[in-house]
């Protein structure tokens, strides 16, 4: 940048700095004393591990598997609350909100009711097919999905809003069908949000671990999650290990979301 | 061959229209703004459902709701530019404009070919590639204009083609646009708030004020006999109403009487004066001039060689009068001046 | 520029504010009034217990409440491997019961507790839901594939007492879950998710008719010994060790007992 245009720039209302200054320390001081406990001789052999392996695996398979589930049934879930009037609209947008408010364990615990051996859904999906969701990595999936996609319906609803419906009006003069459209006009418009919209959905989903636990249970390979491996770390008093793992989580959030940030999340 | 009568209420505006277009005709909506005739376009391009009425293209019914037809935008054979062209900002021009051919099932290089044949015509082939933003504003009605006629469409509709332009562009574009539109062969409706642009492009005007045809007609008409307070003011003509008090004498509702040289046309009338025709003194003329009255100078507004000077009193009008008067007859706002017309120079018709 | 420099300052600041003091051995700040000149009787304890603990040691504070007006204990529940960790890690406690000896050993290890010493025990039982839809019958029912069979994680004590047990039953288990407490195995097996668990004979208790409950014979059970002890850190050191007093006299026992606790 040219001193010119150092000179020009806009001067930051000074009394914000001190308290952005504080909101960013408050964030980032934790993870700094992560990496200060960090036993960085031997993290290798920690990382390393079967255990690690597959936690590390299963919450990348979840998580991904998770938003992809959101994107296919949330985008047109979005497009029906942003668009269409019906009656319990309200009703229904609250309810997608749910997911957001609810402590996570509870949300299992739901899952369960609706979807375990005696669940409502379940049990006669069950008895006719022998299918369980719980204590699969299926079961993993659905619980991510569960407490992950409102973000992404939100995410791409207020994008859906938002955005210049003449556009839409346009194509249809042209002669597009409505699916011509959603397709060719309206996902590239909303395509920030939607980005948006899955790179919180995935954060949330690697990062979920009340309704997984309670859902689908913990078993290593099948089950047990990054989250999970690290709290069962920290009960064991393997302190070391559990931070380890933290790390590798953060890591790989961060080798996902730091490329993100700017070209789309800053749309 | 376009037909409509259109009746719709949007809003607090009530719209109750009948408009028509022959082939190869331009006619144009031109109204104030709020007059509803973006609406009235929106209606005929099925992006809103008339409450009565129909409206037809040579021969399809696109909306009836009396028969209960109502044809969706996406298959009326209509094009639409817009006010802000709405170029799709992801594709390129040759991909706007292939769009419609696309969206009707045309397989990909056949509607590209046709575009590019479409941007050759409008002179733009060197901006095929080139995306929406990066375009001149003339460049890219031209493109919102080729991606609505690429899909042959019987009918061209027209959102204020011309208000996204500065100034200076807008002369230019408006006489190729005029050029671009003579090749279409269907009919051809425009909207528009300035009456310029009625004139160069269009064949017939219809003007809209408040839901309503206030006039329909050539262009020449209805500039030579304003029915509106809009269109006089527009093409800068005075006018007045009044009634009949005897034949040759028309009361205004001050109370003011005016001479005029026609027997008049009926008991509620216009009178329309033009500027030019109204002389300033400062004392009382003692002439030929049937009509003088005294009148206050309200305003003075100069422009390069003329000075519009306009007066209130009993006969509110606008007089034009060289700089050179003005100086002279110390003409100010609050000059006491005395105001004559000509009788002949008055021309009257019914409402 | 000026902001990059006061950021990384500020950064820095708060850095060097803080100290290592996890892994070490931190020792719980007194609190509270001193224990020579103070009133024994009254004062507030916080005692951490295991989650099986959880009902029996309620009564036990409210009846020493009754017994010692002006004393006031609260109680922390938890999993005796979280317990231990937030002990080590200066959690202000002033009793501790633990579930297995070994949490308590690294307790005592870390030289926050002296002189701990067994109160009850606890046998493990298999929990299965009334029904029993798996029809369990024994230990050896937990190698069926086609069961879903629970355990505790090896990490939390019924975890590693219910591995020994099938161990001692020479059976190799066909685990569906290892749920990190016995609360949420408990859940899963009253609502009919899993077929059987291992947990607590006091859980089955404590489940009373949601969970029906399956013997494991003597030579295959776990017999989990209890330890309790007062804290060294802790700043009502006379009514903490008369709570431990409490707990092993024959009142306590006695309750402990009515909970499906054996004696020590």
């Amino acid at each position: 940048m040219t001193r010119a245009a150092d000179r020009a720039k806009a001067r930051p209302p000074w009394a914000l700095i001190p308290l952005a200054v504080l909101a960013a320390a408050f964030l980032v001081v934790p993870f700094l004393a992560l990496l200060q406990r960090t036993p960085w001789t031997g993290l290798g052999d920690l990382i390393g591990r079967p255990v690690v392996v597959d936690a590390l695996r299963l919450s990348l398979l979840s998580s991904l598997a998770a938003t992809g589930a959101a994107l296919v049934l949330g985008i047109p879930l979005a497009w029906l609350l942003a668009r269409q009037r019906f009656p319990g609209r309200s009703v229904v947008r609250a309810m997608v909100l749910l997911p957001m408010v609810l402590p996570p364990v509870v949300g299992g615990a739901a899952l369960l009711f609706a979807f375990g051996r005696r669940g409502l859904l379940g049990e006669p999906v069950y008895d006719q097919t022998g299918l369980l969701l719980p204590f699969s990595t299926a079961g993993v999936i659905v619980a991510n999905t569960f407490v992950a996609m409102p973000f992404l319906i939100i995410t791409v609803e207020a994008g859906l809003r938002s955005m210049d419906r003449r556009y839409e009006d346009a194509a249809a003069t042209l002669g597009a069908s409505a699916w011509t459209v959603f397709r060719r006009i309206t996902v590239p418009m909303v395509a920030p949000s939607i980005v948006a919209g899955a790179v919180l959905c995935w954060a949330r989903a690697l990062g979920e671990f009340g309704a997984t636990v309670t859902f689908a249970g913990n078993l290593q390979g099948r089950t047990q999650t990054m989250p999970l491996a690290v709290f069962l770390a920290l009960e064991s008093g393997d302190r070391q290990a559990a931070i380890a793992l933290s790390l590798l989580l953060i890591v790989v959030s961060l080798a996902v979301m730091v490329p993100m940030r700017d070209r789309w999340l800053g749309v | 061959m376009f037909a409509a009568r259109i009746e719709l209420r949007i809003g607090s505006l009530d719209i109750d229209v009948a408009v028509d277009a022959a082939d190869g005709e331009t006619v144009a909506l031109l109204g104030p703004n709020g007059a509803g005739k973006t609406t009235i376009l929106r209606a005929i391009a099925g992006l809103l459902a008339i409450e009565r009425g129909r409206i037809e293209v040579d021969g399809l019914v696109l909306d009836d709701p009396a028969a209960g037809v109502f044809v969706p935008t996406a298959d009326r054979p209509i094009g639409l530019v817009f006010q802000d062209y709405l170029l799709f900002p992801r594709m390129s021009a040759l991909d706007n404009v292939a769009f419609g051919l696309r969206a009707r099932g045309m397989d990909k290089p056949a509607a590209r070919a046709a575009a590019a044949g479409w941007l050759e015509r409008f002179g733009l082939t060197g901006h095929a590639a080139s995306r929406p933003r990066a375009l001149s504003g003339g460049q890219s009605q031209r493109v919102a204009l080729a991606r609505a006629l690429a899909t042959s469409p019987r009918l061209l509709l027209l959102d204020e083609p011309l208000a996204a332009l500065d100034a200076g562009t807008r002369v230019q574009v408006r006489t190729s646009l005029r050029r671009y539109l003579a090749t279409f062969g269907g009919a051809r409706i425009l909207v528009t708030h300035d009456p310029v642009d009625a004139m160069v492009l269009a064949d017939r005007v219809i003007v809209v004020e408040d839901g309503r045809v206030i006039q329909a007609g050539t262009v020449t008409d209805v500039a030579r006999h304003p029915r509106s307070r809009y269109v006089a003011d527009l093409v800068g003509v005075n006018l007045l109403h009044g009634t009949r008090a005897e034949p040759y004498l028309v009361r205004l509702a001050s109370g003011a009487e005016l001479v005029v040289a026609d027997p008049l046309p009926g008991d509620e009338v216009v009178v329309a004066v033009r500027p030019q025709a109204v002389a300033v003194y400062r004392d009382r003329p003692d002439g030929s001039p049937r009509n003088v009255w005294p009148a206050t100078v309200a305003d003075v507004e100069v422009d390069r060689d003329r000075v519009r000077v306009q007066l209130e009193g009993p006969v509110p009008v606008v007089a034009e009068v060289t700089p050179g008067a003005l100086a002279e007859l110390e003409l100010a706002p609050g000059t006491r001046v005395w105001a004559a017309v000509k009788a002949v120079e008055l021309s009257v018709y019914t409402q | 520029m000026k902001l990059r420099l006061a950021l990384i300052l500020a950064t820095a600041a708060l850095l060097a504010g803080c100290s290592d003091t996890g892994g070490g051995t931190g020792s719980a700040t007194p609190t509270g009034a001193d224990s020579a000149g103070a009133t024994p009787a009254s004062g507030k304890i916080t005692v951490f217990a295991a989650a099986s603990l959880t009902d029996a040691f309620q009564q036990l504070g409210d009846q020493f409440e009754a017994a010692h007006p002006g004393a006031k204990v609260e109680f922390n529940f938890a999993a005796s491997s979280a317990l231990r960790e937030q002990i080590i890690g200066g959690a202000p406690a002033d009793v501790f019961a633990s579930a297995n000896e070994s949490n308590m050993t690294q307790v005592v290890d870390a030289g926050l507790a002296t002189g701990p010493a067994p109160f009850v025990t606890n046998v493990l039982q298999i929990a299965v839901p009334p029904d029993n839809p798996g029809q369990v019958a024994g230990l050896s029912d937990f190698a069926k594939p086609d069961l879903l069979i629970g355990l505790c994680a090896e990490e939390v004590p019924c975890g590693e007492f219910g591995r020994e047990s099938l161990a001692k039953a020479g059976v190799t288990p066909s685990i569906d879950t290892n749920e990190p407490d016995v609360r949420s195995l408990i859940t899963k097996v009253e609502n009919g998710d899993l077929d059987a668990g291992i947990v607590y004979h006091t859980d089955v208790l404590a489940a009373s008719d949601a969970v029906k409950g399956i013997d494991i014979p003597d030579d295959q059970n776990v017999v989990a010994t209890y330890p309790i002890a007062a804290l060294s850190g802790s700043g009502q050191a006379d009514l903490a060790s008369q709570f431990v007093e409490y707990v092993r006299s024959p009142d306590g026992q006695q309750v402990l007992e009515s909970f499906g606790f054996r004696p020590a």
